[in-house]
């Protein structure tokens, strides 16, 4: 019987240089995995594979060397230990995140909560072409976001609260962007600089900044035979509705113009990025 | 800005380590304080004033005043407040 590699591919086996072995891709979400699935899957690497996994670029796990005949008996293995495997080919790929404002000081959004929420609204969905988002919680940029296909990175937008000011300048000091002007103790921020990393909110020894979280969102990025920096519409959304909606359009857009086996850079430079951006904004905006 | 004068009752100079030492230097100095207590820290520019600051008053401690020296080093008055 022929071997039917699309999809095996499209069920996360990636196929090997060697004979009737496979690299097995597993779903993670953004790369938080449980100490029960590293078992799992610890267990499955020693008895299934060569022993070892191998860590990808964008947060996956893959146990190479998996038998062909072996694949349904690996598929039940790592169910039981709620591992699943992942996807390749033509879909949404991996939703990359870093662990964001649950654990990180810089975290500017809950990362692995809305790696969760796309994961769950788009993992898998067919479409022309490989489609990566990526989500950063701060200006650092840990995860990267302008080299997916839309990258989300979270910010903050600050305004002064003069009652707790103490006037120690520290908010200044900090700001990478030189967006604050302090002129007798009155604090400016200039919000043509400011690019809301929240340095000054989170530096300031007295809580005196109100901060509004949101969400920077580039379209367009690629990382692999072509480099591309993904660019941002809308300069700062802080309404989760209204990111969501600006991704569902994102992905309609794609899904609709883009040729099979084009990136998305590509198929907004053929359609035009004015189309793009009137999409977004229409979805921002209703 | 009037420069308010501020009563301390210990003082710690962390202008001879490195962070991440700074910090650690300047919290085993307020551990040692009790509840109210006023504590000075003397510290350089640069990543200490970035980051100790921000570190004490996420251990829940009260920055009450930070002034800059002629020198470039810095003065950090810090409240102790317990758990």
């Amino acid at each position: 019987m022929a071997v039917d590699y699309a999809t095996l591919k499209k069920g996360g086996f990636m196929r090997q240089k060697q004979k009737n072995h496979f690299s097995l891709r597993l779903r993670v979400v953004g790369g938080q995995v449980t100490a029960g699935q590293l078992a799992k899957i610890s267990e499955v690497a020693d008895k299934y594979g060569h022993g070892y996994v191998h860590l990808t670029s964008r947060q996956g796990v893959e146990i190479p060397f998996i038998r062909l005949e072996d694949i349904d008996e690996v598929k039940a293995a790592l169910a039981e230990g709620n591992v699943s495997p992942g996807v390749c080919g033509p879909r949404v790929r991996t939703i990359t995140a870093c662990q964001g404002s649950e654990t990180c000081p810089n975290g500017c959004i809950e990362s692995e909560k809305l790696a969760e929420e796309l994961d769950q609204r788009y993992f898998g969905k067919e479409l022309p072409h490989k489609f990566k988002f990526g989500i950063t919680g701060c200006q650092n940029n840990c995860l990267k976001a302008e080299e997916n296909d839309l990258g989300i990175k979270g910010g903050l937008k600050v305004d002064w609260k003069k009652e707790s000011c103490i006037n120690c300048g520290l908010c200044a000091k900090v700001c990478r962007e030189k967006a604050i002007t302090i002129t007798d103790g009155v604090i400016e921020i200039d919000r043509e600089k400011c690019n809301y990393c929240g340095r000054c909110a989170f530096g300031c020894p007295t809580d005196s900044f109100d901060t509004i979280p949101g969400y920077i969102v580039s379209f367009g990025g690629l990382f692999g035979n072509h480099i591309s920096k993904g660019e941002p519409i809308i300069p700062f959304i802080e309404d989760h509705d209204k990111l969501m909606k600006v991704c569902d359009a994102t992905i309609g857009f794609f899904n609709e113009h883009a040729n099979p086996g084009e990136r998305f850079k590509f198929t907004i430079e053929r359609v035009g990025r004015q189309e793009l951006e009137k999409a977004v904004r229409e979805a921002y905006n209703s | 800005m009037a420069d308010i004068e501020i009563q301390f009752d210990d003082t710690v100079d962390i202008t001879d380590v490195v962070c991440p030492v700074t910090f650690v230097k300047a919290k085993v100095a307020i551990e040692e304080l009790d509840d109210g207590q006023i504590l000075k820290v003397h510290m350089n520019d640069g990543e200490p004033i970035k980051n100790v600051p921000r570190s004490l008053k996420d251990e829940g401690h009260q920055i009450l005043k930070i002034s800059e020296n002629d020198d470039g080093t810095y003065d950090l008055f810090v409240k102790k407040v317990e758990e």
